[in-house]
């Protein structure tokens, strides 16, 4: 192998590193794009190119020898937006020329392995902080704050355990929102709240798929269509498994 | 009043940790979803309806959400997330799944309708701050070479 070879090869590295941390962290498609691509060009490479879905990473770059390819599937996503912006910083730095290759990959492979993020404690705390002041901003009472607040926390809360039991996402916002109706309703028939649907709305808001929808528009801004439609789905079905498991038991309570 | 923008500085601030994004943004996403949360409640207080009322707010987010993302360098969907998020139709949603549940289908449909009308406005407020930003950006800095835009 030359020199060469291998030096595009690493730069193929660092760049498809840097693309499967945001992806896998939850930021738009089109931010993965041109995260790459912009790292390949500070590196030197002469011409790349990216095609990113949601699923996968298919990236490409030309030097003097044939064209070389990579594919990366993504099976997993969390979201962590506390990654993409250590990885969006590398990048800037990247491109003004302050890391090499090699200090470049070994900062990324950090990030990739750090756990970053809050403990469980604390977001289901802030879910249930989030509840209540979406109680009141919908205009409920704040004799219902309490039960709101209660709700919201157990509701991220099995949410977060569901999705260890069984990594199936809808079905964990199933359970979720269904867990969340009933102690709503539950709160009301023992006199602890007025509104069942205030409870139930404010609190079923740290479900809500915002950041699958923010990133939709945004994507379909951007002209992708295909992660922007696929990523509309997902949000869509989201909202279709909290809906059920509401209904489900305004049906049956 | 008061009472509203605390309860929405909380609600879009708590995101931020759902979210896992870092600490320094706390307050920062806090004011993003505070003033869109305001100018939504003020419009429909003064008699506008909720759709053109979202369309401002999304709006007035975007531009405030470009000029942070600027400021701070930091990728702009944090504070996207954080502002959209109030303006998001739940309430709405929920009554129109609540009318499907009761058998109720016509008055359910069109509850349907108008959170679709309020999603559509919230993209379109982001799509025209987006323009202008662009607009902006364009007046500033004479063209490149290297020209790809950047959201």
């Amino acid at each position: 192998m030359t020199i060469q070879q291998k030096n595009t090869y690493d730069i193929m590295e660092v760049c498809v590193l840097a693309g499967k941390i945001m992806l896998q962290s939850g930021a738009e498609t089109y931010r993965v794009e041109d995260t790459m691509m912009r790292i390949a060009s500070a590196y030197g490479a002469k011409e790349s190119h990216s095609y990113v879905t949601p699923t996968g990473i298919i990236f490409s770059i030309e030097s003097d020898q044939p064209t070389k390819t990579k594919l990366f599937r993504i099976t997993e996503r969390t979201t962590d937006l506390q990654k993409v912006t250590y990885v969006n910083s590398i990048s800037r730095r990247i491109t003004k020329g302050e890391l090499t290759l090699d200090d470049a990959y070994y900062a990324l492979k950090k990030i990739e392995e750090s756990k970053a993020g809050y403990p469980t404690v604390i977001q289901v705390l802030a879910a249930a902080a989030a509840s209540g002041c979406f109680l009141i901003m919908f205009k409920g009472t704040w004799f219902d704050f309490p039960a709101a607040l209660v709700a919201g926390g157990t509701g991220l809360l099995s949410f977060i355990y569901a999705q260890r039991l069984v990594p199936i996402k809808f079905f964990s916002e199933f359970v979720a929102s269904l867990i969340i109706a009933m102690i709503a309703v539950l709160a009301v028939e023992f006199g602890w709240g007025v509104q069942v649907d205030k409870i139930i709305i404010g609190s079923v808001m740290p479900l809500v798929p915002g950041l699958v929808l923010t990133n939709a528009i945004r994507d379909l801004m951007a002209g992708h269509l295909v992660s922007g439609l696929s990523k509309g789905a997902e949000a869509l079905l989201t909202a279709f498994a909290i809906g059920s498991g509401v209904a489900i038991v305004l049906t049956f309570m | 009043m008061i009472e509203q923008l605390i309860t929405s500085f909380i609600a879009t601030a708590a995101f931020v940790i759902i979210f896992n994004a870092q600490k320094s943004s706390l307050i920062k996403c806090g004011i993003v979803g505070m003033s869109g949360w305001f100018i939504y409640v003020m419009m429909t207080t003064f008699g506008y309806d909720v759709v053109p009322a979202s369309l401002i707010a999304s709006f007035v987010v975007g531009i405030i959400c470009h000029i942070f993302a600027r400021v701070y360098k930091t990728p702009i969907i944090i504070f996207n997330v954080a502002g959209i998020i109030p303006l998001v139709p739940g309430g709405l949603a929920y009554d129109a799944m609540r009318n499907f549940v009761e058998n109720d289908y016509s008055f359910a449909l069109s509850l349907a309708a108008k959170a679709g009308l309020i999603s559509g406005a919230i993209a379109l407020g982001l799509v025209f701050s987006e323009v202008i930003n662009q607009l902006v950006r364009k007046a500033k800095q004479p063209p490149k070479i290297y020209s790809k835009s950047r959201l």
